[in-house]
């Protein structure tokens, strides 16, 4: 089992085209892990963890990039390397042919280069992250910061200096944002509208503008403010700015608030800001007690990310408000799915590489009555540890850190939650199993082309134990998104997932499938 | 929040290339940066980043550097470097000199000396007759006897070893702007000279020569020149006719010569004196070089010692470390081992033959020059083993550590911009852009001489050492 690590020098490469790089010689056979990271102090704690930091690494400047490859035999480490170098110089040759008229190095001669910049796009290592922000700041820019592990002090200092300048720091570790129409970092291709959205929450922002387009509306801006923003430490500046500049905006004429449950005060600060908008605003503060929300002038509380976009379409059209989405229409094919369990087949599971599915989904099975155990769990007591025995219901958010170190992004590769449903296919207790599927610029070409062979693999395993192993899954993305949802959702559907319209949804089909639907009544 | 509101998004990327594609995709227009990590960790980057300026909060730090900055520039940019005098000997500059031997570069002990350096301190022991053999010399330099240190700290600039003993005479720069004085000795000749630690028999008499007749008769020559002879339109002349004033100073010498020749006839002096002169400059093609090194430093010391100030104000190499001086940072230098230069190597030596970055030559780059004008020498181009186009790359480059562009000293080839002049320690660490440095290289062998012309890069450890110290001195490290 021959590991190898060999440094490429002053050769700097940004952290997803690594990650391309090593997900292409994973993919190869006979290579177990291979992992390609740049040289830094943090990437080298990575590599010393998993017990892959040889002298080779150790001796990396912060330019080099240090990689690891870990394989069956020599031959196969071999022509990972061969691979390796072909990938890494041809990306190179490309970048030469684009940088004719040579690249600005920093934001400075960025800015000398073109005048009227206006927003700088940080998806840098998070070490460096903070520090070009402030640079970005202190040129008169805005900050879109994809870039997470930021320290919440630079994030703070950046973020007050932000809001004395009159400028926006959207994240750190923002995934997604619209401008103008502008996509921003991984971004869906919605169209424009009178929506403006205001979020912490990447994948929540996501799915609420997707299902806003679904609806025939569009969006005018939608800002994002970073998972932290509503902390006490952070006090919600960005979302109290982005609340400000949607007022102001004429575009925008109902606005959506989404947020993990802010500390007291920001909530309280950013209720008082929403009802000073002048406009509508849906809001949902995801796991927050709901009271909070309610009764407020201009403020409709809502539950789910689904009735976010349903509650801010209807207002828009001045439409009566729908009924309370308690629960999504019951599925066609629920009931038939339901029949072909077993009647120990209880069991949910959520494999998710969204975080604000992994949460609604928690919240949802929570109000059927259901204890749900997370990697990233509401209530302590439910965190999820690996090789527990007799767990219930789980759900596993895949972009989470103890999963993201050193790998790919779950959106671009599916390694892990393939692994992880075919592990689920085999526990006799568990009987339906969500994924979700997210489209956009950034995320996977073709995800469904990589999932449907495994639900296939995953039902063929149950069904070789005489089980049936029911998959909801759906998909967070439009028609006009490159990966195209219909062709999504038909190549899922055709390895027998049962397709849901939302995130919501899912998790209500899933539990309705095992049995649990009778409990909706009581909520 | 106005920017945002703008009908337009503009938008600089840097990190995930894809992110600029998506952005123009809905139609912004994007530039992706070539981004490296401009620090070796965070803490360092966070700490250079709060040294930047912002034109609308006055009160930060780096609008403090920034207003440092633009008097250091003003210091430097509105220099008159003038040639007023040349002394007899250095001993009577410095009375207390005594048995110190001045040398290139940051301060460095004879043990640590590389060999040209030796090799330029042994001939100089023999000029002065310390000592009788080069056996000798070297008994002594290493006895403890003889002090030794960088002309800098007394402001003298020497190129290559930069040695300067009691008697030899010395150029007396005087910048007339602000009266401060720089000194430089007389280039005593060619390759095969003592700067390049060649201490043969006629290296010993040129440098007698020079003693005798060469120093005493321009002094008197320049008595006859009221004011002295004005160094700053000789180099502004000089660029517009191949120079860039460190590699290759043709034009220049060759002003200086026509300088002088009317002064030397009207001082009275003996034929023999005139003769030696003239044939000493002709033979000379570096001539000019020391006094373009005196003319920066005079500049560069009226730069100096501005509080809050980035800019650095010398760069110089003493064969094993490369210093940089910074305007607000004090008398300390920032070092890190000196690089090899690369460029033209004259058969049958080799890049194995050649010594590491050599001398205070650089400080000509420091204001301004050489490197940073190479746009203009493109004499020099194929000298250093390039093409003219990627000169004016390079010159470019620089452009982007630089504070000003020097309005009196123009480059014909790039529309007669000015000389990007004023290296800024947080550019040159932000920009991963280390300054070049136009260079002799010297054999690493004393008593070879020089092997060939080419290119160095100050080390960028410098830099950052610098950037760390200012942060420290300004409150603005993590």
């Amino acid at each position: 089992m021959p590991i190898r690590s060999l440094v490429k020098a002053d050769l700097y490469k940004d952290s997803v085209a690594l990650m391309r790089v090593a997900e292409a010689l994973t993919a190869l056979s006979g290579v177990r892990r291979a992992t390609l990271l740049m040289g830094t102090q943090a990437n080298k704690a990575i590599l010393a963890e998993a017990a892959m930091l040889t002298p080779e690494a150790i001796a990396a400047r912060p330019d080099d990039i240090m990689a690891v490859i870990d394989g069956a035999n020599d031959a196969a480490v071999d022509a990972a390397v061969a691979r390796m170098n072909e990938l890494l110089s041809g990306n190179l040759a490309a970048e030469r042919g684009a940088a004719a008229e040579r690249a600005p190095r920093s934001l400075a001669l960025g800015v000398a280069r073109m005048k009227d910049a206006n927003l700088a796009m940080i998806s840098v290592p998070g070490a460096y992250a903070g520090a070009e922000a402030l640079k970005a700041l202190r040129l008169g820019l805005n900050v879109f910061l994809f870039s997470d592990n930021v320290p919440v002090e630079q994030e703070k200092a950046i973020k007050e200096l932000a809001q004395r300048k009159g400028l926006i720091v959207m994240g750190p570790d923002c995934g997604t944002a619209i401008l103008h129409g502008v996509p921003l970092g991984f971004a869906n291709v919605v169209r424009r509208g009178a929506i403006g959205l205001i979020a912490a929450s990447g994948t929540g922002l996501q799915e609420v503008m997707c299902q806003i387009d679904r609806r025939g509306e569009g969006v005018s801006h939608a800002i994002g403010a970073g998972g932290r923003d509503a902390s006490e430490a952070i006090g919600g500046i960005t979302l109290m700015q982005g609340l400000d500049l949607l007022a102001a905006d004429a575009e925008t004429r109902v606005i959506v608030l989404l947020s993990k449950p802010p500390a007291p005060a920001v909530a309280a600060a950013l209720l008082d800001r929403a009802a000073a908008a002048g406009k509508p605003v849906v809001a949902l503060f995801l796991g927050g007690d709901s009271a909070m929300v309610a009764g407020r002038k201009n403020i409709l509380a809502v539950r789910t990310l689904e009735e976010a976009a349903e509650r801010a379409v209807a207002t828009l059209r001045r439409r009566a408000t729908p009924s309370r989405m308690t629960r999504a229409p019951s599925l066609a094919g629920v009931k038939r799915e339901q029949a072909r369990l077993r009647a120990d087949q209880r069991g949910l599971r959520g494999l998710y590489s969204g975080g604000t599915f992994c949460s609604e989904a928690q919240l949802i099975w929570r109000d059927l009555g259901l204890k749900t155990r997370s990697n990233v769990p509401f209530d302590k007591d439910l965190l999820l540890v690996e090789g527990q025995k007799g767990i219930e219901h789980a759900v596993v958010d895949f972009g989470s850190d103890e999963f993201t170190i050193g790998r790919p992004h779950p959106m671009i590769d599916m390694t892990m939650r393939v692994e992880r449903l075919l592990k689920e296919a085999r526990d006799p207790a568990v009987g339906v199993v969500v994924l979700d599927v997210v489209l956009g610029h950034g995320a996977h070409a073709d995800p469904a082309g990589v999932l449907a062979p495994a639900i296939q693999k995953a039902k063929a395993e149950a069904r070789a134990k005489r089980r049936y192993l029911s998959v909801v899954a759906f998909v967070c993305g439009t028609e006009q998104d490159p990966q195209r949802r219909s062709d999504q959702e038909n190549k899922l559907r055709k390895a027998g997932a049962l397709l849901a319209s939302s995130s919501a949804a899912a998790a209500w089909a899933a539990a309705e499938i095992a049995g649990f639907g009778k409990n909706m009544a009581k909520r | 929040m106005r920017p945002l509101v703008a009908p337009s998004v503009s938008v600089l990327n840097l990190g995930i290339g894809d992110f600029a594609a998506t952005a123009r995709a809905g139609g912004a227009r994007a530039i992706h940066l070539d981004w490296r990590p401009p620090a070796a960790d965070g803490e360092s980057a966070w700490a250079l980043a709060r040294l930047f300026g912002d034109d609308s909060d006055k009160d930060a730090v780096g609008s403090r550097i920034d207003r440092a900055n633009r008097e250091a520039m003003s210091r430097l940019l509105d220099a008159q470097p003038v040639l007023v005098d040349v002394a007899r000997r250095a001993s009577e500059v410095w009375p207390d000199l005594g048995r110190t031997i001045l040398h290139a570069g940051p301060p460095i002990e004879w043990g640590r000396m590389c060999r040209p350096m030796r090799g330029a301190i042994i001939g100089a022991i023999l000029y002065e007759g310390w000592a009788g053999t080069p056996k000798a010399a070297g008994k002594l330099a290493t006895s403890g006897e003889i002090a030794f240190a960088p002309g800098h700290h007394r402001g003298a600039v020497g190129a290559m070893a930069g040695v300067v003993s009691p008697s030899m005479p010395l150029f007396v720069v005087r910048n007339a702007a602000r009266g401060n004085i720089a000194y430089a000795p007389i280039a005593d000749g060619g390759g095969r000279s003592l700067q390049f630690g060649v201490y043969e028999t006629e290296v010993g008499d040129r440098l007698k020569l020079i003693q005798r007749f060469i120093g005493p008769g321009l002094k008197r020559a320049l008595s006859t020149l009221e004011g002295g002879l004005p160094l700053k339109p000789i180099i502004a002349q000089a660029l517009h006719m191949g120079d860039e004033l460190h590699g290759r100073t043709t034009a220049a010498t060759s002003l200086v010569f026509r300088a002088f020749t009317r002064p030397l006839l009207d001082a009275g002096l003996d034929r023999r004196t005139v003769v030696a002169i003239l044939r000493h400059i002709q033979s000379t093609p570096g001539f000019f070089l020391n006094l373009a090194m005196a003319a920066a430093k005079a500049a560069l010391d009226a730069a100096h010692g501005v509080a809050d100030s980035s800019l650095v104000t010398a760069i110089a190499r003493n064969g094993v470390e490369t210093g940089i001086r910074v305007s607000g940072l004090g008398e300390r230098w920032f070092t890190a081992p000196a690089e090899m230069p690369s460029g033209v190597i004259v058969p049958p030596y080799t890049a194995v033959d050649a010594n590491p970055d050599l001398g205070d030559s650089a400080i000509v780059e420091a204001a301004g020059l050489g490197a940073f004008a190479l746009g203009a020498g493109l004499g020099l181009v194929t000298a250093v083993g390039g093409t003219a186009e990627a000169a004016l790359d390079l010159t470019r480059d620089l452009d982007s550590v630089t504070l000003a562009r020097n309005p009196a000293f123009t480059l014909p080839a790039l529309d007669f911009v000015g000389a990007p002049t004023g290296i800024d320690v947080r550019k040159v660490v932000d920009n991963g852009v280390r300054p070049a440095i136009v260079t002799a290289i010297a054999h690493r062998q004393a008593g070879l001489g020089q092997i060939g012309m080419g290119l160095a890069r100050a080390p960028m450890a410098c830099f950052v050492g610098a950037v760390a110290a200012l942060a420290r001195a300004l409150g603005a490290a993590s």
